[in-house]
């Protein structure tokens, strides 16, 4: 056990974990922060993506211990309420099915964007591919990050 | 007892006053029965063909509807709120939905499968909103001194001639004081202002920011979490295992096995026997559970041939053999092809297709496989329970949830009423989540440390403890004469534990000698209901054999078809084909128009047809692909669907532009095999999924306009994905494909040259 200060979404938290632990299972666990999905445990579905000092991350993969003063991002923290372009774009979009992957879909978008600002198909596929829709939802987030891409 | 029809009879609605002066009504056709005592007279498991709609409207005018069946992402908790705010004249703006509880009486079924949510609840819902809408005119008619027939309403507001108006909610406590209206008068479909108009997601916002919604988000104060250890292959079991070392691990508080049914249970139709003994690791976090559960030291042995008794849904229950032992894929796949070459059962004959084969100038055959498929939801298989000496609460994702309240009360030896499940939004279902043995192993579990508990799966757990799609394959043959005239159709299915074959489906109907005969082979692994079950097979199978077909006779593969439907229409061949000749044509037309089937602007392109019949409904899609560094892209898709009335549009199409994603993949990539009863695949990096850049660059969706009541649309569009895939790759590579998945691993397809 050893005691972390994370800064997550503009304030600092405090934990008490296991080294070892995912960034995933602190915030899911730990900090009630339920926005953040399991989905593979093993960096392979995309679920889980969170922001680290604005790069995308598979939180699922990612100790807490390797996080030090860099700042997490997660989907809760986004935008206060929703009025982030690109979950503005998933709004305007009708993106979501069943919605479980769409936080990570949405974070990992909103890294593209933010490095990217007018990506091409190509640069969308690249981006996202780490992140699976099991409704298949695909279509309409390319359409949606192209849409948020034009705000 | 009473009866179905008893029960359509005596479907009557019920209005109280609310706290606040609000209005509830409820329409059930058990609350005669239950105001009568006669609740105890009602088989609580098997009865709910009716159902019921539920509206509250607040004095300040927020119209909040209920809705019984759970979300997975069908767009239910929009478009069942939908059909009742159409009736009740409200205005969109002003509706909040909930998820009901589980609650047969005031709910109905609440089953959420068989693309059944809104065919089912069309009328009732539509009922209890024009209910409604015709109490609070009522109302107002009351309060203002003239006759209701002259209240008007529109967008929640009341108004008469005379120059009044009232909200909804203003006249909602008077118009719970209203008799019930008799016979109500539904709208036509072209009064429609809200069905048929897309609306937004009504929990869209709620996704987009990450709100805990589904079943792994739901927490309680003291909540423990807990992990199962499942035997490492089907056909084996728990033999002993050591505890010591994990529980020395931080954070754990019990390693204990757990048994769900005792010996001589009869098993209903929906409970399950994948692994009946586990050891569970509960702690007080994930992280810890799960670090402790590989210091589990566990001894599991091989079965043997065991007895099960099978309740099903009625009748006495069956006693079933489940074969002990491991299986190994390849050993299926050849015990299928023994298997083949024996009798099977005749479902269906019409005419003399002996005759025909034997006086045949040409027989084509072709065989097709397909293996067992995962569903791999997003959201693995979890669930909630608290188990008390008073009560069992359960709260999590799950399709059935009537289907497994029985099985609950007796595991836990507690009344049913004592059971109480509550249902979140899904992470996905497809089927895997109408198997309740997670809410079982939850309860057992929750009893045992007596605490609140949250079990949850891994993600290889739930890849490797499935309910799968089944095994399957099929040899269909076709006889013709020297014109090359389809005379004979003959189709013997079969698959590891259950044949697909639908025997009273098209060709069937059209063709006048015709035979479909199935066999099984019994398996130790468990397998269930997976979109579309057994379509999602014939689809791939019937469909490349017509198209094959097709193009030896020299004919185009949709008029091909087309023409067999004119002839089941003009003169059926045998009295119980399931489909209707002209929906199902309409659907191939639709596809044939709107993608350019057959013009010069499409000429050069790989393109695949197929269509199919199911739940209900008609699809039919136009696939067209290409060869990408050695893959094969389906670069685009025109899809053509027969689901009656569409009541959210645009919601709708999300549907099939993700049933086709779906089946596109699942054709492609999807496998789940096993080598020693041990599945190969055990989480996404051997798993395949479609991902983005698999996916089609565009889905054009086209719904046949019509005022059929709705059909349903989950699972139809998703069988023909597979067959216009395997059509499209010939096309594409001038080789047919007759085993799933199409798609191996490691080999560069060549892309066919010249036309």
């Amino acid at each position: 056990m050893a005691t972390f200060q994370l800064k997550i979404n503009g304030k600092v938290r405090k934990v008490e974990v296991d080294p070892a632990t995912p960034v995933l299972w602190v915030l899911r666990d730990h900090l009630n922060l339920q926005g953040t999905k399991y989905g593979c445990g093993m960096a392979q579905c995309g679920a889980c993506t969170i922001h680290v000092d604005g790069m995308a991350m598979r939180s699922c993969s990612y100790p807490v211990s390797a996080v030090g003063k860099q700042a997490i991002t997660t989907i809760e923290g986004l935008s206060a309420n929703g009025e982030h372009p690109v979950q503005q774009a998933w709004l305007d979009h009708d993106v979501a099915q069943c919605g479980y992957c769409q936080a990570g879909q949405i974070m990992s978008a909103a890294a593209l964007l933010k490095g990217n600002p007018a990506p091409s198909d190509e640069d969308i596929d690249a981006a996202m591919s780490g992140n699976i829709c099991r409704c298949g939802t695909y279509l309409r987030i390319k359409e949606a990050i192209k849409s948020a891409a034009k705000k | 007892m009473e009866t179905k029809k008893n029960t359509s009879r005596r479907s009557f609605l019920i209005s109280s006053a609310l706290a606040g002066g609000g209005l509830m009504l409820s329409f059930s056709w058990l609350t005669e029965a239950r105001a009568a005592g006669k609740t105890e007279a009602l088989n609580l498991a098997g009865q709910w063909h009716e159902l019921t709609g539920y509206i509250r409207i607040t004095p300040d005018n927020v119209i909040k509807i209920m809705v019984p069946n759970p979300e997975f992402g069908q767009n239910v908790m929009t478009s069942l709120p939908m059909m009742v705010a159409e009736e009740l004249d409200a205005d969109w703006k002003n509706v909040v939905v909930e998820m009901a509880p589980h609650d047969n009486l005031k709910f109905g079924s609440q089953f959420t499968g068989g693309s059944m949510s809104v065919r089912t609840y069309w009328k009732p819902l539509r009922n209890a909103g024009a209910s409604a809408r015709l109490m609070l005119c009522e109302a107002a008619a009351q309060a203002w001194g003239v006759p209701g027939s002259e209240i008007t309403t529109k967008a929640g507001v009341l108004s008469h001639a005379g120059g009044k108006t009232a909200t909804y909610g203003e006249m909602a406590a008077k118009a719970a004081a209203v008799p019930v209206p008799k016979n109500v008068k539904l709208k036509a479909p072209k009064d429609f202002t809200i069905v048929s108009r897309s609306k937004k997601n009504t929990e869209g916002v709620k996704v987009v920011t990450g709100k805990p919604l589904f079943g792994l988000d739901y927490r309680q104060e003291g909540m423990l979490i807990a992990m199962v250890q499942h035997p490492p292959a089907f056909g084996m079991k728990l033999k002993s295992f050591d505890a010591a070392q994990a529980l020395k691990m931080p954070g754990i508080t019990g390693v204990f096995p757990i048994r769900l049914f005792e010996e001589g249970y009869e098993r209903s139709a929906f409970d399950t026997r994948t692994f009946n003994e586990l050891v569970v690791v509960v702690g007080r976090t994930t992280w810890e559970v799960m670090n402790a559960k590989k210091k589990l030291k566990v001894q599991w042995e091989v079965t043997t041939d065991t007895k099960e008794k099978v309740k099903g849904w009625s009748g006495p229950a069956r006693e079933e053999i489940v074969p002990g032992g491991l299986e190994s894929t390849a050993l299926q796949l050849t015990q299928m092809q023994e298997r083949a070459k024996q009798a099977a059962t005749v479902l269906r004959k019409d005419g003399d297709p002996e005759a025909a084969f034997k006086g045949a100038a040409h027989v084509i055959e072709r065989t097709y496989t397909a293996p067992f498929l995962a569903h791999n939801t997003m959201e693995p298989m979890n669930f909630f329970a608290h188990v008390t000496a008073e009560k069992a609460l359960l709260v999590g994702p799950l399709q059935a949830p009537s289907l497994v309240t029985g099985t609950l009360a007796k595991v836990l030896n507690m009344p049913v009423d004592k059971v109480e499940i509550q249902m979140t939004r899904m992470g996905g279902g497809f089927g895997r989540r109408a198997y309740g043995h997670y809410l079982v192993e939850a309860a057992l579990i929750s009893k045992k440390v007596n605490a609140p508990v949250k079990l949850m799966y891994t993600r290889e757990d739930d890849m490797t403890y499935g309910i799968y799609r089944p095994m399957y394959t099929a040899t269909y043959r076709a006889a013709l004469d020297a014109e090359k005239n389809l005379i004979g159709f003959h189709v013997k299915g079969g698959g590891i534990p259950e044949h697909p074959i639908a025997a009273n489906r098209f060709p069937a109907g059209a063709v006048d000698n015709y035979l479909a005969e199935g066999w099984e082979i019994p398996s130790n692994i468990t397998i269930g209901a997976f979109r579309a079950p057994r379509s999602n097979f014939n689809a791939a199978a019937e469909q490349s054999f017509l198209d094959e077909l097709a193009e030896f006779m020299g004919k185009d593969p949709i008029s091909f078809r087309l023409d067999l439907l004119k002839r089941a229409k003009a003169n059926p061949v045998g009295k119980n084909n399931e489909y209707d000749a002209d929906r199902y044509a309409g659907v191939l037309e639709l596809v044939r128009d709107k993608s350019g089937w057959g013009s010069s602007a499409q000429a050069g392109k790989h393109r695949g047809v197929a269509a199919y019949f199911c739940h209900n409904s008609y699809a039919a899609h136009v696939v067209d692909m290409v060869v990408r560094n050695g893959e094969p892209y389906v670069e685009q898709v025109t899809s053509a669907i027969d689901c009656g009335i569409v009541v959210n549009p645009d919601a709708a199409q999300n549907m099939v532009q993700g049933a086709v994603v779906d089946g596109i993949g699942n054709a492609l990539y999807g496998a789940l095999t096993h080598k020693d009863g041990a599945a190969e695949q055990t989480n996404f990096h051997n798993y395949r999924m479609i991902r983005h850049n698999e996916a089609p660059k565009s889905i054009d969706v086209h719904f046949v306009q019509n005022e059929i009541d709705p059909t349903g649309l989950g699972e139809p569009p998703f069988p023909p994905v597979f067959g216009a895939v395997a059509n499209a790759l010939y096309k594409t590579t001038g080789k047919r494909h007759y085993n799933q998945p199409f798609r191996p691993e490691g080999v560069k397809l060549q892309e066919k040259t010249g036309e």
